[in-house]
Parts: structure tokens; sequence; C-alpha cells
């Protein structure tokens, strides 16, 4: 039952949603006014006619309901109850519904609480957002039906890909969704602009806050993701530019860019067609990203749903969606001007500096993702891979930086260099400081000592904005940009740390015997067999000594599942202030001359980490500084709005005096 | 410093994204088109298999050794497992390549005797020789990830082909194509 009313939820919301991209747009013709007052009701309920019916699934999930063949396909009984419900999302049917759902929502609550814009721009606004919603609703209603029941119903589950069987995962999809997803908001007030000719300060004071709340998410999600991948897949590695990741990192870039250039627009009423170019982009790399995941055009480990029909049913929406929003662009941005001038040296510029380069990287990153493309069309398999990225990347990244630490301390308009120069004076003697001491002693990479040097630099530039002013008194957001940035200085430490000074160690070791890595002496104490709810595992104990000192006991794991039948490496890892101990077990090593016969030696990968965790310190920093400022915006938003009520009471008070 | 207003890009550019954009559609929709191939240059194509030698893993059929495939004629070596889902469906598909005169060997991955011999039982048995490899070491030695895959290897023990997956019933021509490709 709760299968077929999950379905019929969806599918009014569905005609919800066509009912409000036809009321919206009605309401923009001169006689339509009237229907203007039903698509913000609508709006909110077809958000939450959504999330009712992912809801619905959800609890199918939890009750492991094999008649519904999504749950027969990616569930099981035996599952501990978090990862049944993460089974929600861990598949291609219910990550689509989530998708809808997190659209739905975000748009009921732009129709609820958003008050700001002329009501012409919110009509054409929500009406766009209902647009792209019914593109999705139709992909999973037409295409991917996740409450397709399945007779006769198997007694029991597939289970879940074990890789995917960690907390990590629970909470990662969800919140990249809450930010691919939350950036389809910029992509409806661009559109909203766009149609009324509305594109100025107050249009990009409005989306601020909605992106940066996306952003803060996707920030949050990509750090996660990365973590996850780091101690998940047992390489060590935190970045892999895989398909999947750049999806993710490539609307993180443009979302980045978005939210310096609303500020310019917001503040100075510059850079409007460039903002709203930006603000079709950021949401339209979301669904490329989406579109390359889940066609299956590229291989990646992350893909689940390898299915012709469907890639051919995401290109289409895609192809409407964004298609249509850049012939919207193409007519009308002529119609927008430029808006205000600035000189060279102004934050203006700095900000334009910071938007050509991220969008530059934006570009290398897609150019690199999709590359393999043009040349398997040319019948030549190849993968594109960090020796591409990440330099190619850096080039842009490194000028970028440079900019960052000078921009903020410049004024709008017009500035010039010299009254900051002395300023500067102290992130660059940091940073010619650090170049030499860590050259001196024997960083050798190139990637890693200009991360090295330019990190504590940055970091003190950071910082630099804070100065002169009562930092009790400083302004919330200006706080938020500070943390933020001083994030960046902070991971960049990490990368940049993680290849200059990483100790690696693979032995065949026998149980009692000890082995250094770098300041560690760890000894293999014992390997015992230990049981979980749906997998077995043998299990490592570590004893690890740093520098001598009492020993920590680190318990890697090499799992393997029943349901469905597989082996994984669960790492150990034992974080102290100046780095992390990354320890995985493998499996038994072999003798060369027969294959079966066992040798006691088992097969163990050590790394030593010295502050590689400051990559993920910093990127909860930036998404921290993030937090900050849509703090400060929503509580300058909520004080302009009772300023105007108490006006209003007064006024009312002072007309019913006058009547009395 | 004025503040005139900025003087506009020329309108053509306005329509640059556009073109861009759908220079991207067109070319990933015809890439969609295209048949997606499942070959994977493999390294170890060209290359000898590894030596190893294989107790027999089920009832009735000897285990295998490098040695069986120096026969002069081209076999396929089927890696499989009785408790793996596809190579249950891929059973019939193997059954008929035997029919149409392949000979078919077969490595079981980290199986028990009685589940492959059920398994056997129930799926059919198109396997000469059947090698038990109970921690994956000739899986892992010949360069396949996972099961089932296959392997064309040709009459001196080189490895010719490597199918990832399992073959599905139109692809029974192609895999013959490749064996008799092997014979020279």
């Amino acid at each position: 039952m709760l299968a077929e009313l999950g379905l019929a939820m969806l599918w009014l919301a569905a005609a919800l949603a066509g009912l409000q991209l036809v009321a919206g747009s009605v309401a923009l013709t001169r006689d339509g006014e009237g229907l203007g007052g039903i698509v913000r009701p609508v709006a909110v309920v077809q958000g939450v006619l959504a999330a009712a019916a992912f809801a619905s699934l959800i609890w199918l999930f939890v009750q492991t309901d094999t008649s519904v063949k999504l749950v027969a396909e990616n569930s099981h009984s035996a599952k501990p109850l978090i990862y049944k419900i993460a089974g929600t999302w861990g598949n291609h049917e219910g990550s689509m519904l989530l998708w809808v759902t997190v659209m739905g929502l975000a748009g009921g609550f732009v129709a609820l609480v958003e008050r700001r814009l002329p009501e012409r721009t919110m009509m054409a606004t929500l009406a766009g957002q209902a647009f792209v919603s019914l593109g999705f609703y139709a992909f999973l209603l037409l295409a991917s039906n996740p409450f397709q029941r399945l007779n006769p119903a198997p007694q029991e589950g597939n289970g879940l890909n074990p890789l995917l069987q960690d907390p990590g995962l629970a909470f990662h999809p969800p919140t990249l969704y809450l930010g691919y997803v939350g950036l389809s908001i910029a992509f409806s007030f661009a559109i909203g602009a766009l149609v009324t000719r509305e594109v100025g300060p107050a249009f990009a004071r409005a989306m601020r806050p909605w992106v940066l709340g996306a952003w803060i998410f996707l920030t949050l999600g990509i750090t996660a993701g990365s973590y996850w991948a780091y101690y998940m897949l047992g390489w060590g590695g935190w970045w892999f530019w895989d398909p999947v990741e750049n999806a993710s990192l490539m609307p993180w870039l443009a979302a980045t860019a978005l939210l310096h250039s609303a500020s310019v627009l917001a503040a100075r009423n510059a850079l409007r067609a460039w903002t709203v170019m930006l603000g079709v982009v950021a949401f339209s790399m979301s669904m490329v990203g989406t579109f390359l995941v889940r066609s299956g055009i590229l291989t990646s480990v992350h893909a689940f749903a390898v299915d012709p029909r469907r890639g051919g049913f995401i290109l289409a929406l895609l192809a409407i969606n964004i298609g249509a929003a850049l012939v919207l662009f193409a007519l009308r941005a002529g119609t927008v001007t430029e808006g205000e001038r600035f000189e060279v040296t102004s934050r203006e510029a700095s900000l334009v500096f910071n938007n050509v380069m991220l969008s530059s990287i934006l570009g290398i990153v897609l150019l690199g993702t999709l590359y393999p493309l043009v040349t398997e069309a040319m019948g030549v398999k190849v993968s594109v891979g960090p020796p591409y990225f990440t330099p190619m990347s850096a080039v842009f990244a490194v000028p970028m930086l440079v900019v960052l630490a000078i921009g903020p301390l410049l004024r709008w308009r017009h500035d010039r260099f010299k009254r900051v120069s002395l300023v500067l004076a102290a992130p660059l003697a940091v940073t010619i400081i650090a170049a030499i001491g860590f050259g001196v002693s024997g960083v050798t990479s190139t990637m890693s000592l200009i991360a090295l040097s330019l990190a504590p630099g940055l970091a003190v530039a950071s910082l630099l904005p804070l100065r002169g002013r009562n930092l009790a008194r400083a302004p919330l957001s200006l706080w938020g940009m500070v943390i933020a940035h001083l994030g960046l200085a902070v991971a960049l430490f990490g990368m940049g740390a993680d290849g200059a000074f990483t100790k690696e160690r693979l032995i065949a070791a026998c149980v009692g015997e000890s082995v250094d890595v770098g300041p560690w002496q760890v000894k293999l104490g014992a390997i015992t067999p230990v049981a979980g709810p749906n997998w077995t595992a043998l299990e490592a104990d570590l004893v690890a000594s740093y520098d001598g000192a009492a020993p920590d006991h680190l318990k890697p794991q090499s799992r393997t599942f029943w349901a469905p039948p597989q082996t994984t490496s669960v790492s150990a890892l034992h974080t102290r202030w100046n780095g992390q101990l990354y320890t995985v077990l493998g499996e038994e090593a072999h003798d060369a001359s027969s294959a079966a016969m066992p040798t006691g030696r088992w097969q163990l990968r050590l790394w030593w980490k010295p502050f590689v965790p400051m990559i993920w310190l910093g990127g909860v920093l930036v998404a921290l500084g993030g937090f900050l400022a849509l703090l400060s915006r929503v509580r300058q938003d909520l004080k302009r709005r009772t300023v105007r009520a108490r006006g209003d009471i007064r006024r009312g008070d002072r007309e019913e005096r006058e009547a009395a | 410093m004025t503040k005139s207003e900025a003087p506009r890009a020329p309108g053509w550019t306005l329509w640059l994204p556009l073109a861009l954009f759908v220079l991207f559609v067109g070319g990933v929709a015809i890439s969609l088109m295209l048949p997606k191939s499942n070959d994977i240059n493999s390294q170890m194509i060209g290359k000898p298999l590894p030596a190893f030698s294989l107790r027999p893993a089920a009832d009735g059929r000897p285990g295998l050794a490098t040695g069986d495939f120096a026969g002069g004629k081209p076999r396929l070596l089927n890696i499989f497992a009785s408790w793996c889902v596809p190579c249950g469906v891929e059973a019939p598909v193997l059954a008929e390549l035997q029919r149409q005169g392949a000979q078919i060997d077969g490595i079981a991955i980290r199986d028990h005797k009685d589940d492959l011999n059920a398994f056997l039982a129930k799926n059919g048995n198109p396997y000469q020789r059947i090698g038990a490899d109970d921690v994956s070491a000739v899986q892992l030695a010949i360069g396949s990830s996972g099961v089932p895959e296959t392997f064309v290897i040709d009459g001196k023990g080189i490895i010719r082909y490597q199918h990832i997956g399992d073959i599905r019933p139109d692809e029974v021509p192609m895999m013959l194509a490749k064996l008799k490709e092997a014979e020279s």
C-alpha cells in the first residue's frame, strides 16, 4: 500500500509543479495577475508532497519490503538500520527522488520566506523552478520509478555495496545533494531576473543567502566525500580526480565564483550579466555532473545506473533546461547593462580576477573530465589523471590565491596599491621564509613546495582584514570571510604536506614483528577473526608507538561481506596533532612457488601522514566561514524586517489615533 | 574614472555559451549512441598465462594447470563462482559456446565443493577442467578483478582476449570469432 501511496503523492507533486509553472507564467501577463496568488502555496505543497513520497520510500527500506523492486535490489534484512536508511539514496532511483525532494523543498522554502523581490520576479523564479522540477519528475515517473513492485517478491534482498556501508556514506550524498540542488534556486532566480529584466543589487542580495546555503552544503559534502574516499578506499589518497569527484567540484567552483560576483553586484551594481551567467552555469554544472555520472558515459567507480536509455533521457532534460536558459540569456543579457565601472586596482577588479581564475579551473576540470569521451569517439581509450589536473589547475589556482591575499584589503572602486603594499610585507615575508625553510629541509616536489610556502603567507594575509579593528565589534560577515579564507590556507598546507612528508611502508609481517614508519614503531600484535552483523573479518592488532611514547592500538580489518559477497579493507587511523598514522591490513602473503601454501606473513600497508588532516579541517573552516556569512545576512534581513514591521505598527497606531 | 556605463560586449558573444553547450550536447549524444564496448585493453593480453596448478574444484572434473593450455588449440578460460549471480545467468551461454565447438575450462573463485557441485547440477557443466582458486591468487595474477570473466587463450598458452562480465547471448558469435582469431 505504502509504495502505491508514495507513487500517487509523486504524481500529485508533479501535477502541482505543472500548475506552478502555468500559474507562474500566466501571472506574468497583464490580465493574469490574479492567478499569482496560488503560486506560492502550490510551491509549498509540491515540496511537502515530494518529501512525503521520499519518506515513504525510506519507510519501505526500513521495513525491507522486498516486494518493492528497488528495496529487493539494494537492501537486506540483516543490514543495520542506518544502512537500510542510507540504502534509500544509495541507488539511482532513490537518489533521483531525493533530488526532486530537495528541489521541491527548496522551491517551497523560497516561496514561503522570500519577500524582498518584486512579486513579478518571484512569479518568474518559481515558474522557472517548477519548469526544471517538472523534467525531473518526468524522468522519475517515466524512466526510473522507485516504487515499482516485484511479483513474486523475493525472500531476501540483494544487499548494498559493502563499500557504501559506512557512516560517512549515510550522510555524504544527502549533504552533497542539498548543495547541488540548492543551486537550482540560483538558476531559477537568474531566470526570473532575466525574464523580468530585474538584474540589480536587489536581485543579488536576494539570491546570495540561497547560494551561500547551497555552497555550505556543497563544501561540507566535498570535504566529507574526500575524507570518506581517503579512509574507506584504503589507498591513502584524498582526491582522485574521478569523474564523480569532478562532478561535485565543478558546481562548487561555479558557486564560489557566483558568491563573489554576487557580492560585487550587491555592493556596487556591477558585473550584472556575468552574475546571471554564473547563476545559470552553477546549476548547469550540477546537472551536467549528474548526467556524466549517471549515464554511464564515463566509466567511474561510483556509477550505479549504467543505462543508455536513461542517459538519453537526462541528456534531453539537460538540453531543454540549460539550452532554454542560455537562449534566454543570449536574448536578454544584451538589454542588461553592465553597470558601474571600476579601476584595475580595486576590490571589484580583484574579485573579477578571482572569478576568471575560478572559471578557468572549472574549464580545466570540465575539459579533463570530458577528454576521455572525445578520444574514445576517435577510437583511443585514455584516462586523464592527476598529472594533467593538478598542474593545470595550479596554474590558475596559484595566481588566484595570491590575489586572494591582496583583494580583501583593497577598497571598492578605486584604490592605490601603495596604500596596502606596506601591510602586505608581512605575508610576503612569511611566504619567503617558509619557502626557504621547506626548500632547505629537503622538500623536492615543486607542487608541495609552492603549497607549503604559499599557505602560511595566505593564512597571515587572510587575517589582515581584521587588523586595527575591535575584534568583538567586527561584523560577522567579515569574520565569515576571514575564516573561509583561512580555511583555504589550512587545507592548502595539508595538501602540500601530503606530497612532501608522507612516509609509506608496504611489508609482509609475521605476528610479533616490528616495523618503523617515520617516527612510529609499529608491531603486529595478533591477527584475530571477528564477526559483525553482516560480515566476518580478520582483524590485526597493531601496537604503534610514536617516538618511544606509550603505545596505541590500531585495529585495521580485512572484511568479507556475505550479502553481496565482497571483501573490503577497513583501514585504522590514529590522529595526533601533527598528523595521522594510516594502517591497512591486506591478505595473507602466499608462497611464490605454490599459491595455496599460507606463509603466516600478513601484508601491511602503513603510512605516516604529517599534517594531512588539515585538508579536511580547512574544508570545515571554509564551510564555517560560509555559515557565519549566512548568519549575518539572515540577521540583517530579519532586523530590516522587524524595523519595517515596527514602522508599520507605529503608522497604524497613528492612523488609529487620528481616526479616533 | 567616469561613472558612465561600460561598453557593451558585441551581441554575438552572448550566444557563445549556448554554442559551446550545443557542441557539448551534440558530442555527448553521438557517443551515447555509439555502442559501448566492454573491451578492456588488458595489460596481460599477448602475455603467457602465469604459472599455476590448481586442485580439482568439483567432483568429476580434473583440476587445472598452466600446462593444460599448451595443447595447440585455443581454449576459453572462464573465471566464475557458484556464489556469483551473473555466473548462473551466463551458464546457458557457455553451454551454447560449448555446443558450437568451444573448449572451456573454469576457475572457481573462493568456492566450496558442495556449493559448486550443486551449481553445476543446476546450471549444467560446460567445463572440461575446473581448478579451485581459494584465495583469488590466480585470478589476480591473470588480471581479472571480478566474476565472471572469460579469457581466450591460444594454443601456446598466450592470453589473446579478455571479456569482462558475463557473455551475453548476442556475443556468442564474437567470442567464437575471437577463438578463431587465436588459432592463427
